[in-house]
């Protein structure tokens, strides 16, 4: 469809387009991606005729981009610019039949049913036609997009292309217009080309990118392949990290805030000072949000987290809609169900066994409330029916350093071998299959990590994270078993 | 659905011609009837038909009152009326061109280019062979083109996006600059060109039909390559990106608008002098009446630019009689504060 091959070019002086060459084919959509000043925009005005270039060629449907007059490339390329001027007051639609100036033949230029036609079509298209007679200048910056979207889209363009179309927008209409976009080209075969400043989006949407560089081409591909933490972090020279979208496989990058120095203050450390034991409740209050990876009943997957509590609740609690009944507690009690993680247990919380351990470069505080009332053997809980009944053990470890993705895995890993080996040396039974028991069928965990000072890449067993949570958790279960076996026998 | 759409379509804008033609009608027969001596709007009817159809007999009129209206009235007024609908056409395409609704023959400068080819014609007794009594008007568009020309130049090497402000600034820079060189010819020659001043202060009385023999071929080949460009101008006050984009020979269309608007301007120059405003107020007027499509705007403004130019010379002639004002300083009158208020709405936008 359209094809840029060895061009240079840009305004007098130096040219900002160096020797570039791509190809863009039918019904893609294509984006163009790069720093300020690498020459996005240079290379959509050459593609559109506005700025000639230097030297190399612009084929459009295998024609050179110089041999169309502006009627014949209008009718196959159509712009939709970053801001549009308007001097007068023109309505919409006189706005949008503007766009049919190129389809019009004659000296008379007169109106066809067939322009009226595609005039209507495209401002339903756009959702614009319900205020067809207003003034442009009335509408607000999301509107009059859409109004010249609808003049480009009425000349019926082969090729569409977009200069950033949605700065000014907000998030609906930008997830619209580029949901619109994706139809169109799928669909109706328009090859969209378009400037983008927001890398996600661009990863979220286009087929093929583009990143320039200094004006020079530094990948041609597919989103994963062009938006690589590395690749970005060297062509913006920023800091970034990438992420996985939750729903869609693409990529999606954040910025990573330079801290102030200030913050260093806040290089605290949680221990056993932090814990409160209030009648039927533990809490940890962080002085700032901790990274967390949880099963609890609040605030579980991953996020970050200021509060964590473990609350006892009476063996005849009503489960039937824990999570919101726990999220009402929170509340009462002064906190913020966004901010905690909150765990529930049949277990007296007066029974939990806590330790501090200090290492070299971080510290590990583990904290672990244990009933065995519904102990089960993993491996045959086959012979178990399902019913969802208040966690029995519940292990927090609260780590003063900075862990990667892998070492919280790694924790969860290590803390479950712990708590295992923990059970099998107190013999605790599985009631259902009287054999050994692996821990009991609604047990949380939780890991929170401060992501400061030391980096601690793993956690597994023989690493010196793994081990102090190995012996923490451990020992830490082995007396919560004690203490509320001693309790029962009572 | 096509014809139906073209029926409302004009009927919106039917009326709009009505009210501006029946201004216009009525602003010439107050010009011809009011004076020293008024004449019954009949008798001018009368006359007037009289001469077009020779078979109308002219009994029972004054034949005093058919001299004035033929050979004073009527081509004052007419003149007049080609002067203000040439300022007007020309004033609303450099608005659409220059996307500006202060642009205007007069406040970019292009009035001052043609004025001081008038001057430098009659300084220098330049003749051109064959062209007569064409000669004065021909220096004048000649200049008002090469003025247009190097204001825009000037403006975009000051700035490339070319605002508003300094369209308008160079248009003053440059016309204080030539009417400085105006007035240095002027002052170098001696009592004879001293009536040039007169005529420099734009007027359109005693002229006569000569000066009507020279402005229409230039007010119709001006009007027709604007009117040729309508569609253009609407394109092009999108900006001109946005116009090629679209599909407009953006460089082609610019040349005619400033060729046809210098044509218009320095024509209206040559035969009644400096007139300000009438070029800047009309198509503001016209457009905030009937909409900025200049399809409707250009023959509009040509309507309610020749009835108000009517208007001015009428007021001019009789507010103080029987001394008769210059007409510039009634449109300046009228025209400067009109120029402020549109400043200012601008800047409230802002």
């Amino acid at each position: 469809m359209l094809s840029v091959h060895e061009v240079t070019g840009g305004y007098a002086g130096a040219p900002v387009v160096k020797n570039i060459s791509f190809e863009v084919e039918k019904g893609e959509l294509f984006g163009i991606l790069g720093p300020n000043g690498s020459g996005k925009t240079t290379i959509l005005k050459m593609l559109s005729g506005i700025l000639p270039h230097k030297s190399g060629d612009i084929l459009i449907k295998g024609r050179n981009l110089s041999q169309y007059t502006p009627k014949e490339l209008a009718k196959i390329i159509a712009v939709l610019p970053q801001h549009s001027s308007q001097a007068f007051s023109y309505t919409v639609k006189e706005t949008v039949s503007l766009g049919r100036y190129a389809h019009q033949k004659g000296w008379f230029q007169s109106w066809s049913s067939e322009d009226e036609e595609a005039v209507n079509r495209v401002m339903e298209q756009t959702g614009i036609s319900h205020f067809h007679d207003y003034d442009i200048q009335q509408l607000s910056g999301g509107e009059r997009q859409r109004v010249f979207l609808a003049q480009a889209l009425a000349q019926e363009p082969e090729v569409l292309l977009l200069d950033e179309p949605t700065n000014h927008l907000d998030l609906s209409y930008q997830k619209e217009l580029l949901d619109l976009l994706s139809v169109w080209s799928k669909d109706c075969g328009l090859t969209v080309i378009s400037i983008f400043h927001d890398l996600n989006l661009a990863g979220l949407y286009c087929d093929r990118l583009l990143l320039l560089e200094n004006g020079e081409v530094n990948i041609n591909h597919v989103p994963n392949e062009v938006l690589k933490e590395g690749r970005i972090r060297e062509v913006y020279r920023t800091k970034i990290e990438k992420l996985p979208h939750p729903r869609v496989p693409a990529p999606q990058m954040v910025l990573l805030p330079e801290r102030p120095k200030a913050e260093s203050r806040f290089l605290n450390r949680i221990n056993p000072a932090n814990l409160e034991a209030r009648e039927d409740l533990l809490v940890i209050r962080s002085p700032f949000p901790l990274k967390t990876m949880s099963s609890g009943v609040t605030g579980s997957g991953t996020g970050w987290n200021r509060i964590f509590l473990n609350r006892h609740v009476s063996k005849n609690y009503d489960c039937s809609d824990h999570r919101a009944e726990m999220a009402e507690f929170i509340r009462e009690i002064g906190f913020e169900p966004g901010e905690t993680v909150g765990m529930m247990t049949a277990v007296y919380v007066e029974d939990h066994s806590s330790k501090f351990y200090e290492e070299e470069n971080f510290s590990v505080y583990v904290a672990v409330t244990a009933g065995i009332g519904n102990a089960v053997d993993a491996s045959k809980s086959e012979a178990h029916s399902y019913h969802l009944s208040p966690g029995t053990i519940n292990t927090w470890i609260f780590v003063n350093g900075n862990l990667t993705e892998e070492a919280f895995i790694q924790c969860i890993m290590t803390a479950t071998e712990a708590k295992t080996k923990a059970l099998f040396d107190q013999k605790v039974k599985d009631a259902v299959t009287g054999t050994i028991a692996t821990g009991t069928s609604t047990d949380s965990i939780l890991i929170a990590a401060t992501q400061q000072g030391e980096s601690l890449e793993y956690a597994g067993t023989i690493t010196p994270l793994g081990k102090v949570i190995g012996t923490g958790v451990y020992e830490c279960t082995v007396e919560a078993i004690k203490n509320s076996q001693r309790r029962i026998k009572k | 659905m096509q014809k139906q759409y073209i029926r409302t379509y004009l009927n919106n804008k039917i009326l709009a011609y009505i009210t501006a033609a029946a201004f216009l009608l009525c602003a010439m027969l107050m010009g011809i009837s009011i004076g020293t001596v008024s004449v019954h709007p009949m008798t001018i009817i009368k006359v007037i038909s009289a001469e077009i159809f020779p078979f109308i007999s002219l009994e029972n009129t004054d034949a005093m009152h058919s001299n004035i209206i033929m050979n004073i009235r009527l081509p004052r007024v007419l003149l007049a009326g080609l002067v203000g609908a040439s300022l007007a056409i020309a004033g609303a395409a450099f608005q659409g061109l220059l996307r500006n609704p202060l642009a205007d023959p007069y406040t970019i400068g292009v009035s001052s280019g043609a004025s001081l080819g008038a001057v430098l014609t009659l300084f220098l007794g330049l003749s051109i062979p064959f062209a007569g009594m064409f000669t004065l008007p021909l220096f004048s568009i000649l200049f008002s083109f090469l003025t247009i020309f190097a204001v825009l130049l000037f403006a975009r090497n000051i700035e490339r996006s070319m605002k508003v402000e300094t369209i308008i600034l160079t248009g003053i820079i440059f016309s204080s600059f030539l009417g400085a060189l105006i007035s240095l010819m002027i002052a170098l020659t001696g009592e004879e060109l001293r009536q040039i001043i007169g005529w420099l202060l734009g007027s359109v009385s005693m002229r006569g039909w000569a000066y009507i023999k020279i402005i229409t071929p230039f007010f119709v080949i001006g009007t027709i390559l604007l009117l040729m460009n309508s569609k253009e101008l609407n394109a092009m006050s999108f900006g001109e990106e946005k116009a090629q984009h679209i599909g407009v020979d953006v460089q082609k269309r610019k040349m005619m608008v400033l060729i046809a608007g210098s044509i218009l301007t320095g024509a209206a120059v040559a035969v009644s002098g400096t007139i300000g405003f009438v070029g800047l107020v009309i198509p503001h007027l016209t457009r905030l009446l009937w909409g900025p499509d200049h399809r409707h705007l250009l023959p509009l403004s040509i309507l309610m630019g020749a009835g108000f130019l009517i208007m001015a010379d009428l007021v001019s002639r009789t507010i103080i009689a029987p001394t008769e004002l210059p007409i510039g300083v009634i449109t300046a009158i009228i025209g400067a504060p009109a120029f402020a208020i549109i400043l200012m709405k601008r800047k409230n936008k802002i």
